[in-house]
């Protein structure tokens, strides 16, 4: 398989050196994992969220997603107030298994300030970083 | 040690897409097609794990027999040809040096001891240091290790050695010999199912491992990785060594007493673990649900229901049987009834949980 996006990395979408993707819309952030993330995590079977209303930090943990063997820390793409959890990946993770780069959203955060998303990656850089990794 | 070693093995995992990572020293798959996959392949049809990274310690001649007494606590007198028991390495203190398997191939004459990758050059060089005259050699190099677990194991080792394999009851072994090697079936495993490790030297076991594929196709046979390999043992509540049990603990508050037979003789360590089986261990091992929503994970504090500090999770896991969270940790003895409810600190939240009969599964073979 030599297809040059193998995970499905959006040009529109920021990313994280942690693979977490950010999708802005104005002032609104939704944050998810990549899929590269989820393939190398595995099946995620539990999520801990932040609290709506809660302060969240740019490159600070605001949440863990757990697979059946690992824990890995969720970090914020942008400091802001987080607005708004996926809750239903609480009762069901399936949505961030299948398609963790939609439906498989983690939260909504408002944004303190764009000037942050200078130190966040571009789809080119991200599938760069990802193909690195790969055997 | 630096280099990370591989095993004979190794490529056939690259080419069935094993996600590969270094544990213990070695480059080993720890998931294949994904673990909770793999996990219900052993429990409901067969896998097949590639355990090469064992070690094999082999003991001989006269005085084998008195060494391995004297280095372990089970009884290897009992042993009979062909058959094998569950053991512990113990030192001076009565902690253990390692859980090992024991192997008579002829009572006093000849031994292979089945040692955990991690400990391979301990072991050797505790055995050597503590030898009472037999010939210990350690010839973990040589020989690969390929594990054939699940209620189908029997029928698939039946097609390829031969049927007198599927009337071997647990601990019971067969030398015999595959592609003209000499190889070693025996009837034990680290899953809690049906099933066998087969040793093999390492030229004849890409061909075995490929046979065992092809032929256990109609049984729904899969490779299985690491990740499986750790819930299957998990929901057993087996111990692993440096989670469970390492030098500093008592066999006794390991839950392992039934390997350790006092009225064999001497042996290293057994006025502490004679002591501590009298007096009754301070801490046991036991396993636990959780109740409140949550994953146990090693190393996360135990606590009593006033939030004081009881204890450490040893391993914990989404059990993929059950689909709850399960632990298994050391409480204090007046805890660690069945029933007994405490709290998991799980990254600062004080959740519920309960200690449980185990085994946590009851396999089906």
């Amino acid at each position: 398989m030599s297809s040059p996006n193998p995970y499905n990395i959006r040009e529109d979408y920021y990313y994280t050196k942690e693979h977490e993707w950010a999708q802005v819309d104005e002032n609104i952030v939704t944050v998810g994992i990549t899929e590269y993330a989820q393939k190398a995590l595995g099946e995620i079977v539990y999520i801990e969220f932040p609290e709506e209303g809660q302060k969240v930090n740019q490159n600070e943990p605001f949440g863990v997603v757990e697979s059946v063997k690992a824990v890995s820390d969720l970090y914020a793409p942008v400091s802001g107030t987080v607005i708004e959890v996926n809750s239903g990946l609480l009762e069901d993770p399936g949505p961030i298994n299948d398609d963790p780069m939609n439906d498989g959203w983690l939260i909504r955060i408002e944004m303190d300030s764009e000037k942050e998303l200078v130190n966040l990656i571009r789809a080119p850089e991200y599938i760069k970083l990802t193909s690195k990794d790969k055997k | 040690m630096s280099e990370i070693q591989k095993t004979p093995l190794h490529d056939e995992h690259e080419r069935l897409g094993g996600r590969m990572v270094e544990f213990a020293g070695w480059h080993m798959p720890v998931e294949f097609e994904g673990l909770r996959a793999e996990h219900q392949t052993v429990r409901e049809n067969v896998g097949l794990f590639d355990v090469s990274h064992m070690g094999e310690i082999w003991v001989r001649g006269p005085k084998s027999l008195e060494t391995l007494q004297w280095l372990t606590s089970n009884d290897v007198s009992k042993l009979e040809a062909n058959k094998a028991q569950y053991s512990l390495l113990t030192n001076e203190k009565g902690g253990i040096v390692d859980d090992i398997y024991v192997y008579c191939l002829k009572p006093n004459e000849l031994y292979l001891v089945c040692v955990n990758a991690a400990n391979v050059d301990k072991d050797f060089h505790w055995m050597v240091d503590h030898n009472r005259g037999a010939e210990i050699e350690n010839e973990s190099a040589a020989w690969a290790q390929i594990a054939v677990q699940g209620p189908k194991a029997r029928a698939l080792v039946g097609e390829i050695f031969g049927q007198r394999m599927t009337s071997l009851k647990r601990n019971d072994f067969v030398v015999t010999t595959y592609d003209l090697e000499n190889c070693i079936v025996a009837c034990t495993g680290y899953t809690g199912e049906d099933g066998f490790e087969i040793f093999v030297p390492n030229a004849s076991a890409v061909t075995l491992w490929r046979m065992l594929l092809r032929t256990g196709e109609k049984f729904g046979c899969k490779p299985i990785g690491l990740g499986a390999r750790d819930t299957l043992r998990t929901e057993m509540k087996f111990s692993l060594y440096g989670h469970e049990i390492d030098d500093t603990t008592n066999p006794i508050e390991a839950g392992l007493g039934w390997v350790v037979k006092p009225q064999k003789g001497e042996f290293l360590g057994k006025s502490p673990i004679v002591e501590a089986k009298e007096k009754g261990a301070t801490r046991k091992l036991v396993g636990f649900k959780m109740i409140d929503k949550g994953i146990p994970r090693a190393g996360y504090p135990l606590l009593t229901f006033d939030k004081k500090p009881a204890g450490t999770v040893t391993s914990g896991t989404l059990s993929p049987s059950l689909n709850e969270g399960i632990g298994i940790g050391y409480l204090p003895a007046n805890m660690a009834g069945e029933g007994t409810e405490f709290y998991v600190d799980i990254r600062g939240r004080a959740l519920k949980a309960k200690v449980v009969k185990t085994p946590f599964v009851t396999p089906k073979s």
